[in-house]
């Protein structure tokens, strides 16, 4: 058995890491797609401006980028490190889409990322365009890759255990990506990514209009932004509805546990708005429901139950038990007994073995286990209520947020105002954290509602970290943590400095503080003569 | 369909390809910055330097992210027990590669003295450290690795970091880093003019020497040293499923891992090109030859990493202490499935890749002076 310090720790560093990744990464790919679109004006009506639009996001882009890669470089071999068990039960799978992504995307970004910032003199105007427009490729087909393997650990289709090399294997290549589950998070998460590139350039924009600085930059920049963020946080809200009905289907568990939904509802189920989930009573205290909303979300109709928590432990202890049979049929398999029935019976109860592996929390022998040992077993089937149900929240609460946001500036942009209301420059301007705040809280839910599986229903999360020692993981967590601190701190540091700088950091003479240095410069040589 | 056990060869080959891609161009990126603050005496000269790769290294290091990847889709044993058992080791590569992408970028967007000297020792420290560590761990592969399979093939180390660092190992790290360094010498020579690229030449030829020493002393060592190599008990069912339990392995009778180089001469042809590269880049240095230099440390770095592929064949993860749990590429390796796959999305995309790969370097080719530099001081790194 591992001992479950270590399986806490490596799941706080992989939380840690991948949070940290998850600040840069969405801005890549939000960012990536505006710069491709502001060229593209460029080049189409020949106006500077836009090509200086482009080189100057593009240098904000640039700080970001350099820390998406470097905290990158971790996730690609923490699998390896730090959840060697997995990577073995279901690198078959799993490695698969990494490589691909590899090999599809992150080469076609990376190696275009340089001409983006040097080919400027050496390009034609449409080879640049071309080098920027394939970087947004490259980073939106990287979202993909990864969130077909993500999708996969979620609704884990095509794949197949072979007792033989005591591990899972791919049977259909074109099951894994048409996972229905990775095809909604994949839209759902880049969009969440085009929000974020959005609603940057518009806070940043707002900043310039209430300073009064570089008026012209200042309200293009906010125009692209705040139609391209429109479309796309519409996007993110109708493909978040589109993942509630994935998990109705498929994710039952997650979806019980946002709802805080303990006993099942007779059809159609309520909407919980708000209340205090009471994981140990097991029930929603101060609860408020939208009637019907639930039913409809998740089954898309009104006749469909949602099944409770406490409906959900009754099935998975039937499962538990019936993995138990699967554990001891793997045994004498594994110990070279190869009867056609004993092949039959372990094929029919295979589907199971991951709910037998839970056991291995609490015991080596699974075929002996406890009924206090089951039971709670069984108790683990379900992740952490509360904090599901208020991440949950808080993703959608930004998210319309956002919504309400875009609808005004899109508005004010039409009737070009917005530098008139300086209430909406500052709304817009507050409105930078928001962003965050829905993407890391959407990961929790995506994440932490998985829980206790790291594959749903085929791989408990304690079974899959690595032989590793406690005082390994400590090292390596602070070393992490305050490594990726330092950097942020320096990235934060440039980003603002550039960012209050504005366009001004081009050098080319245009822009606001270098128009007062050589006025101030002239004064000076009036003054002297 | 293609027989299992020729994708199990193929994909020994094409992680090879991966690894000699990475140490190619993302070698002259490491070599080119850990000779950076020595051969560059000023700032002009060091973002000289620096600029040659500018637009390139981000590219380049994608040869290792992506062999990372290809080793967890085609190796999935390997890449869980190398990266878990050797966890200190490989967190050092990675704080060391932090470094670089932050160093590139961030470096010149400030116009401070001791700001930029930090960067330039960081990108030093990104270049000279991973080298230094790949090579170790090839040197820890002849040794054996402390590690054993259990029945649920679960691995378990039982080694630590420090035993890594062993004289043989560290040699072998050695060849690593002087290697890349001639790497990285020659192509500064290629790419800079003036004193950097006289400088540059003096630390390609030295560094050339230590790698023929180096590579020449690893291998009379590996002969000389009673280091053992693993055989693989027969019959052995090269096509069969991927369980690394359920084979015999031979401690004895393949004296300091030659066997593979008396049954199939030709493959001496890579310690051949090994060594015939350090040479070049050690004539090629003395007499200010750039491309000649860098012929010569393209072919020491393809020959120095077929010389320890071709002697450790078929294994991969040679286990000290108990060798039947060595990880090969016949059983360490995917499901035909997944093997499959991958051959046809490599077999489409590393073409793809070399193709405009290729066209990024000829449209950002030329040679950097520290005139270019002053003057777009604002859009370099």
């Amino acid at each position: 058995m591992i001992s479950e310090s270590v399986v806490d720790l490596s799941r706080f560093q992989f939380a840690m890491t991948a949070m940290y990744h998850f600040i840069f990464v969405p801005l890549t790919l939000g960012l990536a797609f505006l710069l491709a679109i502001m060229e593209t004006t460029y080049v189409i009506s020949g106006k500077e401006i836009y090509r200086d639009m482009t080189k100057f996001w593009g240098k904000l882009f640039g700080i970001n980028f350099a820390l998406g890669v470097t905290t990158g470089l971790t996730m690609e071999f923490q699998f390896g490190t730090n959840w060697a068990y997995y990577s073995h039960y279901v690198g078959d799978i799993f490695g698969a889409p990494l490589a691909i992504e590899g090999l599809m995307a992150f080469f076609l970004e990376s190696t275009f990322i340089g001409l983006f910032f040097f080919g400027w003199d050496r390009l034609s105007k449409v080879q640049h365009l071309g080098v920027t427009w394939l970087v947004a490729l490259g980073s939106n087909l990287s979202a993909l890759w990864i969130l077909v393997a993500n999708g996969w650990m979620q609704n884990p289709v095509g794949s197949e255990f072979n007792f033989e090399t005591m591990r899972m294997e791919l049977v259909d290549f074109g099951a894994l990506i048409f996972n229905p589950v990775a095809q909604v998070k994949f839209v759902h998460t880049v969009s969440a990514g085009y929000v974020t590139g959005a609603i940057f350039v518009l806070a940043i924009s707002s900043y310039y209009m209430l300073k009064k600085q570089d008026l012209p930059f200042a309200r293009r920049s906010f125009a692209i932004a705040a139609i391209f963020g429109l479309a796309s946080t519409l996007s993110v809200i109708l493909l978040g509805d589109e993942s509630g009905y994935e998990l109705g289907d498929v994710q039952k568990t997650k979806l019980a546990a946002i709802e805080s939904e303990w006993e099942t509802h007779p059809a159609p189920a309520p909407f919980t708005l708000f209340g205090i989930p009471n994981q140990e009573e097991q029930r929603t205290d101060y609860a408020i429901k939208i009637p019907y909303a639930m039913g409809i979300i998740a089954t898309r109709s009104l006749d469909k139950e949602v099944t409770g928590l406490n409906d959900l432990m009754v099935q998975h202890e039937v499962r538990i038990r019936n993995g138990m049979v699967a554990y001891s049929e793997l045994e004498q398999l594994r110990a070279g007994d190869r009867s056609p029935e004993l092949m039959a019976s372990f094929k029919e109860n295979q589907k199971d073995l991951g709910y037998g592996l839970l056991l291995k929390k609490y015991t080596d022998k699974v075929t002996d286990a406890s009924e206090n040992q089951i039971k709670a077993a069984t108790k683990d089937t379900i992740p952490n209520v509360t904090a599901l149900f208020f991440s949950f929240r808080a993703m959608v609460a930004s998210g319309f947020l956002m919504l309400l946001l875009f609808i005004l500036a899109t508005y004010a942009v039409a009737k070009r105002n917005a530098e008139n209301k300086p209430w909406l420059l500052k709304f817009a301007l507050f409105a930078l954290p928001l962003p965050w705040i829905a993407l890391q809280t959407g990961w929790y839910v995506a994440e932490g509602g998985r829980q206790p599986w790291t594959i749903a229903e085929v791989l408990p999360t304690h079974l899959s970290a690595s032989s590793l020692s406690t005082g390994d993981v400590w090292g390596s967590i602070i070393a992490l943590a305050a490594f990726y601190t330092v950097l942020l701190i320096i990235e934060m540091y440039l980003m603002i400095k550039f960012s209050r700088l504005g366009p001004s950091s081009l050098h080319t003479g245009k822009y606001h503080f270098e128009k007062l240095e050589a006025a101030q410069q002239e004064k000076v040589e009036g003054a002297q003569s | 369909m293609i027989e299992y056990e020729l994708l199990k060869i193929i994909w020994w080959v094409l992680v090879g390809v991966l690894l000699i891609g990475f140490a190619l161009t993302d070698g002259f990126d490491m070599g080119s910055m850990a000779l950076m603050p020595f051969v560059g005496k000023n700032d002009e000269e060091r973002r000289a330097a620096i600029n040659t790769i500018a637009p390139h290294w981000e590219g380049n290091q994608v040869w290792f992210v992506t062999a990372g990847g290809a080793l967890f889709a085609a190796w999935p044993m390997v890449y869980a027990t190398a990266f878990s058992g050797m966890y200190w080791a490989l967190l050092l590569v990675l704080f060391a590669l932090f470094l670089r992408p932050v160093g590139f970028d961030y470096r010149s967007k400030l116009n401070n003295t001791q700001w930029r000297t930090s960067w330039d020792w960081g990108l030093c420290i990104g270049g000279a450290v991973p080298a230094l560590v790949f090579g170790v761990a090839f040197g820890n592969m002849f040794l054996g690795i402390p590690f054993t399979l259990d029945e649920t093939v679960r691995s378990t180390y039982t080694g630590s970091f420090f035993a890594l660092l062993n004289p043989f190992a560290l040699v072998c790290g050695l060849v690593s880093l002087s290697m890349l360094c001639a790497h990285g010498g020659a192509w500064l020579m290629l790419r800079t003019d003036g004193d950097l690229r006289n400088r540059s030449a003096k630390a390609t030829q030295l560094m050339g020497i230590i790698f023929l020493v180096c590579f020449l002393g690893a291998g009379a060592w590996l002969y000389f040293g009673n280091i053992e190599g693993y055989t693989l008990a027969q019959p052995f069912n090269t096509n069969g499923v991927a369980n690394p339990l359920a084979k015999e392995v031979l401690t004895t009778g393949n004296h300091g891992w030659m066997n593979n180089y008396s049954t199939y001469p030709i493959t001496m042809l890579a310690p051949i090109s090994a060594i015939l590269g350090g040479l070049l880049i050690v004539l090629g240095a003395g007499q200010n030859k750039a491309g000649l230099s860098f012929m010569g440390s393209t072919l020491a770095v393809t020959g120095a990493i077929l010389t320890a592929g071709f002697a450790l064949f078929p294994f991969l993860l040679p286990s000290s202490i108990n060798p039947t749990a060595s990880l090969t590429m016949w059983d360490a390796v995917s499901s035909k499935n997944t093997l499959t796959v991958m051959t046809v999305v490599a077999g489409i995309f590393v073409p793809l890749i070399l193709c405009y790969t290729t066209w990024c370097y000829y449209k950002m080719w030329g040679v950097i002076t520290n005139k270019h530099i002053q003057e777009n001081t604002h859009t370099l790194y």
